[in-house]
């Protein structure tokens, strides 16, 4: 089965500087899973929601300069941990397909793109490629005990169309990776609802509002902690949850895992090599709580 | 948003070029309201979304190129995942926000400098240096205390790096962006 899980990774930016621990459990867990993930060599920015708002042609040549690379390497399936590098993977290679843009966008390369990778996000091949039983069979620390809702972000599966995976309105993908090793998963009403996204910097006053409801939602819930799959997410929830608790007087200490790291914690591995120490709000009392039903 | 008497200012080509440039027909959204209902900026939007949609369907060229909400949709996806009419309205926002860029709008200043820093980022380096992105947006704006109290929390885990990624495609996207430049000015 291992043979087939083999797929180029695009970590992206963020991977290698705010979403660092993103990046790190992604990869210790497909290690232990037996995906081999071979980096894109000297892969380059999607130009992610900048570059669409500039032009089509720019962000469409952006993400296809790394799905050329990807057909250098001779594979045809790359994978990407962040949903915004995704959507924009996605969308150029769909808009490649379209004659009239490939050669507008090839124009822009050096190396033009033939057409034909298809790209997928590292949460996706964890649930079709992989599958929840191999997960369950691998799991050594279960996560009984730990009460957690997933929280998806708006752009991991839509539009549907781009994206073509899980439910535009309902994903189930993360609770269901949860439920299999072991936690308590509540529903959480604002899954796909957007935490600000990048407006954090010119816009405070928007990811303020907005990812404050999503930490007074979490809250009402009763949950441990949030479990997250988008770097930016992470960040609004997890880095501006002091700077969200002062604009909305609020009392909000949530831990924000990505799934991964969770992912990681029921495989056996150890903290730091799941960045555990990376989150700025403290884990702790969540990863204390793992196993408390047992005892 | 006032009465518009679009007798006057209904602006043909303008409609003509936001269905050229989007691939869409503005036609087919009959105001049902649920790109609204869903919009999550509606909050801090001018017009909300669907008289975004109406008012480009009368041709308002001005009043839609000046919104502000062009500038503050996160393309989030849900208009368009809502649409009953399969209208591709996040798609819209984009392609009149390039329009509105090109006339020389820009009613939210500091989100168009925050994304020409990033974009200038990634010119320059190939990716994005976040540190890099962060000192030449404070340096655009004169904004330099506002996140300063994030410093002590994201510092000591060690993932702010002080010098950029170096790529060795770093003059291939460099040339991306400047064939797009020259492509434009023609």
């Amino acid at each position: 089965m291992s043979d087939s899980l083999k797929f180029a990774y695009y970590p992206g930016c963020s991977g290698t500087g705010t979403s660092m621990e993103y990046d790190m459990s992604t990869r210790a867990v497909c290690r232990e899973l037996g995906i081999t993930l071979t980096d894109i060599p000297d892969w380059s920015c999607c130009g992610s929601t900048p570059a669409h708002t500039v032009d089509h042609t720019l962000s469409c040549a952006l993400s296809a300069r790394n799905l050329q690379l990807v057909e250098n390497m001779k594979m045809d399936t790359a994978i990407t941990p962040c949903p915004s590098c995704l959507t924009n993977l996605k969308t150029a290679e769909r808009r490649m397909k379209d004659d009239d843009m490939r050669d507008k966008a090839n124009k822009l390369l050096d190396n033009p793109y033939k057409g034909g990778v298809t790209t997928k996000s590292v949460l996706q091949i964890l649930v079709e490629d992989l599958g929840l039983d191999a997960l369950k069979n691998k799991t050594v620390r279960p996560l009984k005990g730990l009460k957690v809702a997933a929280y998806y972000g708006c752009i991991m599966n839509r539009p549907p169309e781009v994206m073509n995976f899980d439910d535009p309105e309902h994903p189930m993908a993360m609770d269901n990776i949860m439920t299999a090793l072991g936690a308590t998963v509540l529903p959480f009403p604002l899954k796909v609802e957007c935490c600000g996204a990048s407006f954090g910097i010119p816009r405070k006053d928007v990811v303020m509002n907005l990812s404050g409801k999503l930490l007074d939602a979490a809250d009402d819930l009763g949950v441990d902690a949030l479990v997250t799959a988008c770097p930016l997410c992470q960040m609004n929830l997890d880095l501006r949850q002091s700077q969200i608790n002062s604009a909305t007087d609020a009392k909000h200490n949530i831990p924000i895992f990505y799934y991964t790291q969770l992912m990681g914690l029921a495989l056996g591995m150890n903290e730091k090599e799941l960045g555990m120490n990376k989150l700025c709000v403290s884990p702790r009392k969540a990863i204390n709580a793992i196993g408390s039903e047992n005892k | 948003m006032g009465i518009v008497n679009i007798t006057k200012s209904y602006d043909a080509d303008f409609v003509r070029q936001v269905e050229e440039e989007s691939g869409q027909d503005l036609a087919l959204c009959y105001q049902c309201g649920n790109c609204t209902a869903g919009c999550p900026y509606t909050f801090a939007y001018d017009y909300p979304v669907s008289k975004i949609m109406r008012l480009a369907q009368a041709g308002q060229k001005e009043t839609v190129l000046k919104s502000k909400s062009l500038w503050l949709c996160a393309t989030c996806e849900s208009c368009t995942t809502r649409c009953p009419n399969n209208i591709d309205v996040a798609h819209i926002m984009d392609v009149l926000r390039h329009m509105a860029r090109r006339e020389g709008y820009a009613p939210v200043p500091t989100v168009k400098k925050f994304w020409d820093s990033f974009l200038d980022s990634v010119e320059n380096n190939g990716r994005v240096f976040e540190v890099g992105l962060l000192a030449a947006y404070i340096a655009k704006t004169g904004r330099f205390w506002t996140d300063l109290d994030l410093g002590p929390k994201i510092l000591p885990t060690g993932k702010m790096h002080f010098k950029p990624h170096q790529i060795q495609g770093k003059e291939e996207i460099a040339k991306i962006f400047k064939r797009y430049k020259e492509g434009s000015r023609k």
